[in-house]
């Protein structure tokens, strides 16, 4: 009777992305709002190139985590104002199944963002970023951050102040995720040897996957009245 | 004044027995008893705040109970929702619909989260929409349609998935005659199909004309409860003012 687990996932996914498609609201806002952060730590950052170098990961992410708060906000927002959410609880699905599907929608479009950093930061900051080791930090920091603030945003989009808020609720939450992912950041694009920082990588792994099995679990809670 | 039940527990659809809802320290409904028979158009009335919109949110699932017993086709809720779920269509006085999204759309995208084949909901979507006078509109974003095509785009949603029940939360809100008279007709029409409406309004007029029986929430319990059989909108009116002004002095 119930809708299958996955069909319903990626029904929301689905239905994200062609909004997103239709609209560019999200990735649009998301990306100009990290292209102006780059820009004026570019500007205010005039540094030499080994100082510069440090820099660069902190600049990432920064750009990377209010990028993604602004567009986590909208996401939710989208299912709130509307009433769309009651609409997606009304269905024979299981709840859980929002949760991984708005996530997945998120972690897309805050990645389509981190990915559309690299080259612009490469120029700026005349340093190659395109290495794997950070793109592969980049997934597992976005995933971290967009797990924790999807749970966080469905939470703050039923309060008045929501913009405001779930920034101030995500970052100490996320900290152990933007600890773990700029040190494993800043090491990659110093060139230092890989045993000092694999350590970085293994806890970010670790973090990801508590707080995935930790948002699974609280989200029927969470989306309780 | 009268107040009887209207029909015996055994035949009932929907049933919620000494059903408490309090938000805070603030009880919402009060030990309510209801009990709404299958077929049956129940208009929900009473003032803002006597636990109308509440109670329907329960009787969908969306909302627990902070007390008592809701049973709806011999499922208990919230703990057997599931399958209640898939047998309740709900429209509110939120669309429930994307702006960005088309008409089709947006209907296949809960059609797939009702589980219904492609093939099919493809028919049911053409069906659905010629029946709510939209099917020239089948392309068009959300967001370039009427509050009354919004509406009526809301009711297409909330038939998808062919349910048994309707529970509709103040459908009239921001619709003009020509709009409300186009839902009046899609609500006798599933009503005359067989399915059970509970409809909150604020509307009397409406309520007797189309409901089967009315019933008038005051402070969280029944204050009034009998088929709208011989009521017009002036009696119903009548009626309304005592129930909810008796409830105000006590």
């Amino acid at each position: 009777m119930k809708t299958p687990f996955l069909k319903a996932v990626f029904s929301i996914v689905r239905k994200d992305l062609q909004i997103e498609l239709r609209s560019r609201e999200l990735v649009s806002s998301m990306g100009l709002f990290a292209l102006l952060s780059i820009l004026i730590f570019s500007f205010a950052l005039e540094l030499d190139r080994n100082a510069r170098r440090e820099a660069i990961s902190g600049v990432l992410w920064v750009t990377i985590v209010f990028a993604s708060v602004l567009g986590l906000n909208r996401s939710l927002a989208m299912e709130r104002d509307q009433g769309n959410l009651d609409a997606m609880l009304l269905a024979p699905i299981d709840r859980v199944a929002i949760f991984f599907g708005k996530l997945i929608g998120n972690l897309v479009f805050a990645l389509v963002v981190g990915l559309l950093l690299l080259p612009i930061m490469t120029i700026l900051y005349n340093y190659n970023l395109f290495q794997p080791w950070l793109i592969a930090v980049l997934l597992l920091g976005t995933f971290g951050f967009s797990t924790v603030g999807t749970l966080l945003a469905m939470m703050t989009v039923q309060t008045r102040a929501r913009e405001s808020l779930l920034p101030i609720v995500m970052m100490p939450i996320a900290l152990p995720v933007l600890l773990a992912a700029v040190r494993a950041s800043t090491n990659i694009l110093t060139d230092n040897p890989i045993a000092d920082w694999i350590a970085w990588v293994q806890i970010l792994v670790v973090v990801d996957i508590i707080y995935l099995v930790v948002c699974f679990l609280l989200f029927e809670y969470v989306i309780e009245e | 004044m009268t107040q009887h039940s209207a029909l015996s527990t055994q035949h009932s659809l929907i049933e919620t027995r000494a059903l408490v809802k309090a938000f805070g320290m603030l009880p919402v409904l009060r030990k309510l008893d209801l009990s709404i028979a299958r077929g049956e158009f129940v208009a929900l009335l009473g003032p803002n705040g006597s636990g109308k919109s509440t109670l329907l949110r329960l009787l969908a699932g969306l909302s627990k109970p902070t007390a008592g017993d809701i049973l709806v086709g011999g499922w208990k809720l919230p703990q057997e929702a599931a399958p209640v779920r898939a047998q309740i269509g709900m429209v509110s006085h939120k669309v429930l619909l994307y702006e960005n999204l088309n008409a089709r759309e947006n209907l296949r995208f809960f059609a797939r989260l009702y589980n219904l084949p492609a093939a099919k909901a493809d028919e049911r979507i053409t069906q659905l929409l010629d029946q709510v006078g939209l099917a020239r509109r089948t392309h068009d974003p959300v967001r370039t349609f009427s509050r009354g095509m919004q509406q009526r785009l809301s009711i297409a949603r909330a038939l998808l998935h062919n349910p048994d029940i309707l529970l509709l939360d103040e459908p009239y809100t921001g619709l003009d005659v020509d709009a409300s008279a186009v839902l009046d007709n899609l609500l006798r029409d599933a009503h005359k199909g067989g399915r059970t409406i509970i409809m909150s309004t604020h509307e009397l007029g409406r309520a007797a004309a189309l409901a089967s029986r009315v019933v008038i929430l005051s402070r969280g319990v029944v204050g009034y409860d009998a088929p709208t059989a011989g009521l017009d909108g002036l009696r119903l009116s009548a009626i309304y003012t005592e129930t909810t002004s008796m409830a105000s002095a006590r």
